[in-house]
């Protein structure tokens, strides 16, 4: 593969991306309302309800937005990631996607290119989030900005590579809000996004261990660690294993076949 | 001597159970124009999507150039330019930035990028039009804003997939002008799909295909000498059975 054009590629896809983002204003501000919405709402209605004791990586007491704050980042990411798979169907549709494959590159490359796009794109909304959380007292630590970089790019390119995965498993646009309950709702109630694990194991031995073969579950923790400067390695391992079976399970599963039609 | 760009040997494909190509064998010499000639099912498009790789070549062989398509796509990919028969323009992009995206995907650096897509524009009287979303554009436009991308790299081989489909005919004239124009010029190797027998021109290379297998292949008179028929219309009805045949 050559170099040059392969950089060449991957701006290319990046640039559009970007472009089909800022123009679709509506989708940016829907990807930060969603999260907002239970920030503001949702966590004070349930703050009472919801005590919290002191957990990792927090060292003492803290409100009910601090902690759902980072699961509130990983619900922007994982809306972002089937946004993207519901793109691929679209392309697909469209005809767009055409022009990609098209292109004189290796079609895992193209893939993975996409992906990473899209994930690059999600970082903004992310940062975008956590800087109107700063109103309701979510104030990590400034490097935790940083270190949550890296965290969150992770987890985007794992949501995006689930995403990949489902594009190929839809056969049309319209079957796209099946995903809405079958994949979105479960992968976000059954985590540790809303609630400590422990408090669903309090409720639930069932649920608490399907919480626990979550990916999802391991993403936010992996986040909600990254931003308070802790590594989870656990939360790390389990997420790049997840990583990997996403991204091979979707670029094998991709088939031009059904783009050529 | 002619120049051989793109060859295709015994080629067959099959959806499912269903064969949609069986041997069939072509060859598009450089500055020649191709008419892939067919009724809507012949495996035209099935065609181009082996030639384009989106198909996967499972019977027969693909050559660019005498090298054979399993050591070379990336080599026939990056001298390929296409228009699909369904438009693959984003919508949501100007005409410009679906022009750059294309050259950033065949690795054209930013100045000549930007070069080329001027001289495109200009070629095809669409500079004025460049910064325009490619949604506010009628049918026509679009058509040549994509053979202005599938140019815009200079490929040594053009596949147009019935590319004036849903043009009115003037429309279609001028299209059809241009893309002589610029295969005589560049030497450009050119297949055209289509079922319009008046964008046929005597001195074109015919290939008929029907049900999957090809039916013909010579000059345009040729076709009409094998069938015994007063014009191509009446050759094409004759050999693949067609009734209604638009012009």
């Amino acid at each position: 593969m050559n170099l040059a054009v392969a950089t060449s590629a991957f701006s290319g896809i990046l640039r559009r991306e970007f472009l089909r983002f800022i123009q679709q204003r509506s989708r940016f501000l829907s990807a930060l309302v969603r999260p907002l919405l239970w920030l503001l709402v949702f966590a004070a209605g349930f703050r009472a309800a919801l005590g919290i004791a002191i957990i990792e990586p927090y060292e003492t007491y803290i409100t009910y937005e601090v902690y759902i704050a980072p699961g509130l980042c990983c619900m922007i990411l994982l809306f972002n990631g089937m946004q993207g798979s519901l793109a691929m169907v679209y392309d697909r549709e469209m005809g767009s996607m055409k022009v990609l494959l098209v292109s004189p590159l290796p079609r895992p490359y193209l893939l993975l290119a996409k992906m990473t796009a899209t994930s690059l794109i999600s970082l903004v909304q992310v940062y975008a989030f956590l800087l109107i959380a700063l109103a309701v007292d979510v104030t990590p630590p400034l490097l935790g900005y940083l270190s949550v970089l890296p965290a969150i790019f992770l987890v985007a390119l794992l949501l995006s590579a689930i995403g990949l995965f489902l594009s190929t498993q839809i056969k049309q646009l319209e079957n796209f809000a099946g995903v809405m309950n079958f994949v979105i709702f479960p992968m976000f109630f059954l985590s540790s996004a809303l609630y400590p694990l422990w408090k669903m194991q309090e409720s639930s031995e069932l649920l608490y261990w399907i919480c626990l073969l979550n990916p999802f579950t391991h993403a936010v923790e992996l986040v909600r660690h990254a931003l308070y400067l802790s590594l989870n390695m656990e939360a790390l391992g389990w997420t790049l294993v997840a990583l990997a079976i996403s991204l091979a399970a979707g670029i094998l599963s991709f088939k031009p076949s059904r783009v050529a039609g | 001597m002619s120049q051989l760009s793109l060859q295709t040997d015994r080629v067959g494909f099959s959806y499912g159970k269903r064969r949609a190509l069986s041997d069939v064998s072509i060859e598009l010499i450089a500055g020649r124009i191709t008419m892939l000639l067919g009724p809507n099912g012949a495996g035209k498009s099935t065609l181009f999507g082996l030639l384009t790789g989106l198909l996967e070549l499972r019977h027969g062989e693909i050559l660019f150039e005498t090298v054979s398509l399993e050591k070379s796509r990336s080599a026939l990919l990056s001298n390929l330019g296409v228009v699909f028969q369904q438009s693959t323009l984003d919508l949501d992009l100007s005409v410009e930035q679906n022009l750059q995206y294309h050259a950033s995907l065949r690795g054209m650096g930013r100045a000549e990028a930007k070069r080329r897509i001027a001289e495109e524009l200009e070629w095809f009287a669409l500079s004025e039009r460049a910064k325009d979303s490619v949604r506010a554009l009628n049918g026509g436009h679009r058509r040549r804003v994509e053979l202005a991308r599938a140019l815009l790299h200079k490929p040594r081989v053009l596949l147009l997939d019935e590319p004036t489909v849903g043009l009115d005919s003037h429309t279609r004239q001028r299209l059809a002008e241009t893309v002589r124009q610029r295969c005589a010029e560049s030497k450009v190797a050119v297949l055209w799909a289509t079922h319009l027998m008046d964008e046929v021109e005597p001195q074109d290379h015919i290939y008929l295909l029907n049900g999957g297998e090809l039916r013909f292949s010579g000059s345009p008179q040729q076709l009409i000498d094998e069938a015994g028929a007063e014009s191509l219309v009446g050759a094409f009805n004759h050999l693949t059975n067609y009734d209604e045949v638009a012009l």
